[in-house]
């Protein structure tokens, strides 16, 4: 598998580092409450197809990215920079 | 049918003519008082204590393919109970002792092998916390005996005792570890379950769970509509897709571990061998294949087949440890999906909707675990109460963080086991 970072191009899967669902762009207020932080920190939709999850490049540009990709065919359809995305919450 | 040693002996003399089919192949009923999803080593288990300890046969056990062919045929068949935390050691204690009256039990050779597990450490400190979690066996009741160098080198003569990296030190021995033969021990529990009753439907796929009032009603199938009263989720690696026909969402991301086997060998390795620092682990199979593992390819995936990186790793770790497997040539590789919790710990519980319980989450463990979380959720069904060696595994220690169990003690986060 490999991974285009918008920054430094195609690269190696070895060279970035799986940070897991892309619902860490959406981090609730500290007093969001349990359920709130329990849906950041534990629930996963954890679809079977596409799917959108961070990766670190951080054998690289060191740039986190937003990767949509498919869990059944590991087919990568989008990278993107995730400074890009934090306005808009991904 | 009874198996026997008297009855292969006739049979092979007679041209093997007369077993028969070790299940019937019923028409699902239209209703049940218990449906299983999943016809795996977890599902059929269930059915099969839920039939002999509580005499609750009025059940099914769903199965979408056949029966052994999902992660109980692919995993790499390791049987132990060397764990360390409450929560885990009494559960997979339990477990053990019910793999060692297994094969009585169910009249069945499912070929287990107690020839002794033993976890390498590379380091003072790294001795220190495997002469706590040997301590933690046998305050358990479990077996677990210190090696030092001379005395790994006794059992394991073939390994690189000098790696610059990783030189042993030692190793901790579990003698009642060992191996069994995966799709026997599904054969073995669904051909008890059927004895007593329970219907195996394979080729059925749930397509739907029925849910009134906050009670489960049935399931929609591929095999037409079923009623029960009673319905248990049993689909570790697709447990989120299932549990998602509940309105349910599970602290579970599903990950892919490959496992390797190579062509067959004569005997050269006796035990099973843990090298926790290169993650890796081996064994040899009754055919003489080199069967073999590490880690997850840690990113979510449901592909049953691993990258090349992973492989790689495995076999560097491989060739670190033991030089000697570098001249046997691997015959496959394949992958299973894991349902990766956030303590690495699994979920043994009832949901939110009335009557319908789950059990999933079990991470790369779920194999020995076969009989102690059949006998522990049919526990759970049939009197409502957990059972005593699964009162850990609650579904709701994520949301309050009471009764976290991590046993690696990384943290209660996804992408850390």
């Amino acid at each position: 598998m490999r991974l285009t970072c918008p920054v430094c191009g195609e690269r190696d899967r070895r060279e970035f580092y799986y940070q897991g669902a892309a619902v860490a762009m959406r981090r609730p207020a500290p007093d969001a409450g349990a359920e709130a932080w329990d849906n950041y920190v534990h629930l996963r939709e954890n679809p079977a197809g596409e799917t959108r999850d961070m990766w670190q490049h951080d054998g690289g540009c060191g740039a986190w990215l937003v990767v949509t990709r498919n869990t059944v065919t590991h087919e990568i359809s989008d990278v993107e920079l995730a400074s890009d995305l934090a306005g808009e919450r991904a | 049918m009874r198996f026997s040693g008297l009855r292969v002996l006739r049979e092979g003399l007679t041209g093997n003519k007369g077993w028969a089919p070790h299940w019937r192949d019923p028409e699902p009923k239209s209703e049940y008082d218990v449906v299983i999803i999943g016809g795996g080593g977890h599902g059929l288990s269930t059915a099969y204590y839920l039939a002999k300890n509580h005499g609750i046969t009025n059940v099914a056990v769903l199965e979408k393919g056949y029966i052994g062919g999902g992660n109980v045929g692919r995993n790499t068949t390791i049987v132990r109970a060397n764990y360390f935390l409450p929560g885990n050691s009494e559960f997979y204690s339990h477990s053990l002792k019910l793999w060692e009256g297994m094969e009585e039990d169910l009249n069945y050779n499912v070929m287990h092998s107690q020839r002794g597990l033993i976890n390498l450490f590379h380091s003072d400190g790294q001795r220190d916390a495997f002469v706590r979690r040997g301590n933690s066996m046998i305050a358990q009741g479990d077996d677990a005996v210190l090696l030092d160098r001379e005395g790994v080198r006794k059992h394991l003569p073939y390994l690189d005792f000098d790696n610059v990296r990783f030189p042993i030190y030692g190793g901790l021995l579990h003698p009642r570890g060992g191996s069994a033969r995966h799709d026997a021990v599904a054969w073995g529990y669904g051909r008890g379950a059927d004895q007593r009753g329970v219907d195996l439907l394979q080729n059925c796929e749930v397509t739907g769970i029925d849910i009134e009032n906050g009670k489960v009603r049935g399931v929609q199938t591929s095999r037409g509509p079923i009623r029960a009263k009673k319905v248990a989720i049993v689909v570790a690696g697709r447990s989120g897709q299932v549990a998602a026909m509940a309105g349910m969402r599970l602290p579970i991301e599903s990950h892919v571990l490959q496992a390797f086997v190579t062509e067959g060998l004569k005997p050269v390795i006796d035990h099973v061998v843990s090298f926790g620092m290169g993650h890796f682990y081996i064994s040899q199979s009754d055919k003489g294949g080199l069967v073999f593992g590490g880690d997850i390819d840690f990113y979510a995936s449901y592909a049953q087949r691993g990258n090349l990186p992973m492989k790689e790793h495995v076999m560097e770790a491989g060739m670190t440890l033991m030089p000697m497997i570098g001249k046997a040539k691997v015959l496959r590789s394949w992958g299973g999906i894991m349902d990766m919790t956030p303590d690495g710990s699994p979920i043994i519980d009832k949901t939110d909707t009335e009557g319908l319980f789950i059990d999933c989450g079990w991470c790369y463990g779920g194999f020995k675990a076969v009989p102690g979380s059949g006998w522990a959720l049919a526990h759970l069904m049939a009197t409502g109460e957990p059972h005593e060696t699964a009162r850990g595994f609650r579904l709701d220690r994520y949301r309050t963080g009471r009764g976290i169990i991590d046993e690696e003690g990384t943290g209660s986060q996804h992408n850390l086991h």
